[in-house]
């Protein structure tokens, strides 16, 4: 689940076999044609569906078809369009405070995609100033940030973040921050591993060699040569913070109910979906259809970097 | 390979160390200890009680030390909602967990094992592209969200199975394929992916040439060699199933650790919370810790460098 969602979401084995061990670039394979294009297109229909998503968000700060707090208890359990009783004003029918749903979901989407994105930042600061520490400077710093990652990693995540939250309350910051440090590591790893590859080439050795500095160092030579993989961890990490934000607040350890987000709106319509089942559909199919094209943006991705 | 164990054995005890101070550190983040150790309506004397009961005027090292004490003595405190041994509570639903997660990773294997191989055989055609599909939607699917689904279509509009609850072999179907949906997407795409690296390599190119059977080929040489890495995901997943429990119990009112973690957390019974959160994760250190050890037994190369561990 996401992560929370299956917690494991955010721990994939089976990513490399040999997580320890620098990564040396991979040579570029060209595939058959046919292959490739297979990649080309996810790396197309998931960024168009990832663009039409942070369009509805942004679209969603200025205008939404009526404001998404607008309660009408008249209005109670529209339900969509095409059934009887539909008031074509309210397309994709209304909650049980008789707001309308479809307002709500485009409001929805700036919930989920600031938590996905900024707990990746989160995370993958954290993460690649502990990698590039480990990396470039080894000894004691590697060791002690290495034994860190490997608890981490032990540790269940999903677990951790709903404990942790039930703890220190709900609130849109304190789920960014716990899922940010909740999935650190993937980034130290593979920012540590990248960095002990690219340091000893002879163009780092080199500027090395005319007294460039430890910091020079590192952002102009190391930094932009472990940009890419990093990049396509981070796109798949933004899906599954997507995932387990819903699922906390799906729980009611998430985000506040006064925060409109995809997880809340599920929760809220849990309870009704003998009556309206339209309640419990909606949000889930939009987590549904935000995170599928985020995952495959990324599979394009990894195929073409990594 | 011992040296491997022991030093697996010490890493275990480095992350439950860490996973005590953790569970132990939780009734201080909720700001004041005492407020989340009483019951709402508690009064002054109660708090002062309290404080003393629980030695919370100690220092916190101390505290901390004496909570290790009487966790090892199976003492994890009262539930505040059922005046009970919130250990003992937690234990007995361990069972149920259980069984749902292992119903689960027998579902995932089921249908992952076939479907992986032979998209991985037919690469790039026709049952491939399906498959990837259909994986690539399993692990971006909500869980809670694909429970209340198959609770709408096959409680609701079919009728066909309960709703929630346990005991009888028609409530476990729904829970177990809600669980293993994003468990059966990663393997079919991991499955997908090691078997298809393991049929270019080049003993098998060879073994094709010198006119092998399909069938030996597959089982001798793609197979066992394909075994290793989908074996650790599979443990590793186990452990994965147990956490995302957590979410998906509370759909199906499934009566597990994770149910119970769930309504502890919105009667604040933090006793409760503590042995979940401590107990899941006992369970998934150990399960992690097996499958290394299994790991290093089935792949004789991971004996040669002890310091790289395979499941780190």
């Amino acid at each position: 689940m996401s992560m929370l969602n299956q917690g494991t979401t955010d721990q994939l084995p089976g990513a490399d076999a040999n997580p320890s061990g620098p990564v040396a670039p991979a040579p570029v394979k060209l595939g058959k044609p046919r292959r490739r294009w297979v990649r080309n297109r996810s790396t197309l229909i998931g960024g168009l569906i990832v663009g039409i998503i942070i369009l509805v968000a942004l679209v969603s700060l200025f205008w939404t078809p009526h404001f998404y707090d607008e309660q009408d208890l008249n209005r109670s359990l529209l339900p969509p369009f095409w059934m009887d009783g539909a008031d074509p004003g309210y397309p994709l029918g209304t909650d049980l405070n008789g707001r309308d749903l479809l307002s709500r979901l485009m409001v929805g989407a700036q919930a989920s995609l600031f938590v996905g994105v900024a707990s990746v930042l989160v995370g993958g600061v954290i993460g690649m100033v502990l990698g590039l520490v480990a990396g470039f400077f080894g000894g004691w710093w590697e060791a002690i940030i290495m034994r860190l990652v490997d608890i981490q990693l032990s540790l269940p995540g999903v677990l951790l973040a709903i404990a942790v939250l039930a703890a220190i309350g709900k609130g849109l910051l304190n789920v960014v921050l716990v899922l940010g440090f909740v999935s650190w590591v993937q980034y130290a790893r593979i920012v540590r591993g990248s960095t002990l590859a690219v340091k000893s080439q002879e163009y780092v050795l080199g500027a090395r060699a005319i007294g460039a500095r430890n910091w020079r160092l590192i952002l102009r030579h190391i930094m932009p040569n472990i940009l890419p993989p990093l990049m396509v961890v981070a796109t798949i990490n933004v899906s599954s913070n997507i995932l387990s934000e819903a699922a906390l607040s799906y729980l009611g350890v998430g985000v506040n109910i006064s925060t409109v987000t995809w997880g809340g709106m599920l929760n809220e319509g849990k309870t009704l979906f003998d009556v309206s089942w339209w309640n419990a559909v909606w949000p889930g199919l939009a987590i549904l259809i935000v995170v599928f094209g985020i995952n495959l943006l990324g599979d394009g991705l990894s195929d073409g970097k990594m | 390979m011992g040296k491997l164990i022991l030093q697996r054995l010490w890493q275990s005890a480095l992350v439950l160390l860490a996973v005590s101070i953790l569970s132990f550190l939780l009734i201080f983040l909720t700001g004041d200890p005492v407020a989340a150790l009483v019951p709402l309506n508690a009064r002054q004397e109660d708090y002062d009680n309290i404080r003393q009961q629980y030695g919370l005027d100690q220092p916190i090292p101390v505290q901390y030390v004496q909570f290790v004490i009487k966790a090892f003595q199976g003492n994890m405190g009262e539930s505040f909602r059922y005046h009970t041994d919130a250990l003992s509570l937690v234990l007995g639903r361990l069972p149920n967990t259980f069984l749902l997660a292992a119903v689960s990773l027998a579902l995932s294997i089921l249908i992952s094992l076939p479907v992986g191989i032979m998209a991985a055989r037919s690469k790039g055609r026709i049952f491939d592209v399906i498959a990837s599909f259909f994986a690539l939607l399993a692990i971006s699917i909500p869980s809670f969200w694909l429970g209340v689904i198959l609770i709408i279509v096959f409680a609701g509009t079919l009728r066909w199975l309960p709703a929630s609850g346990s005991g009888s072999w028609q409530q476990i179907i729904m829970p177990a394929v809600t669980i293993s949906a994003f468990s059966i997407g990663f393997l079919i795409r991991l499955i997908r992916r090691s078997v298809a690296d393991t049929l270019q390599q080049q003993y098998v190119v060879t073994a094709r040439s010198k006119g092998l059977a399909e069938r030996v080929i597959a089982w001798r040489h793609v197979l066992r060699n394909s075994a290793i890495p989908i074996v650790t995901v599979l443990g590793l997943q186990f452990g994965a199933l147990l956490g995302g429990s957590v979410v998906v119990e509370t759909v199906f009112a499934w009566p597990g650790v994770g149910w119970l973690m769930i309504q502890s957390i919105e009667a604040r019974d933090l006793p409760v919370i503590r042995a979940a959160v401590l107990i899941l994760a006992i369970f998934i250190v150990l399960i992690n810790l097996a499958v290394d050890i299994i790991y290093s037994w089935l792949d004789p190369r991971i004996k040669l460098q002890p310091g790289k561990g395979a499941g780190a």
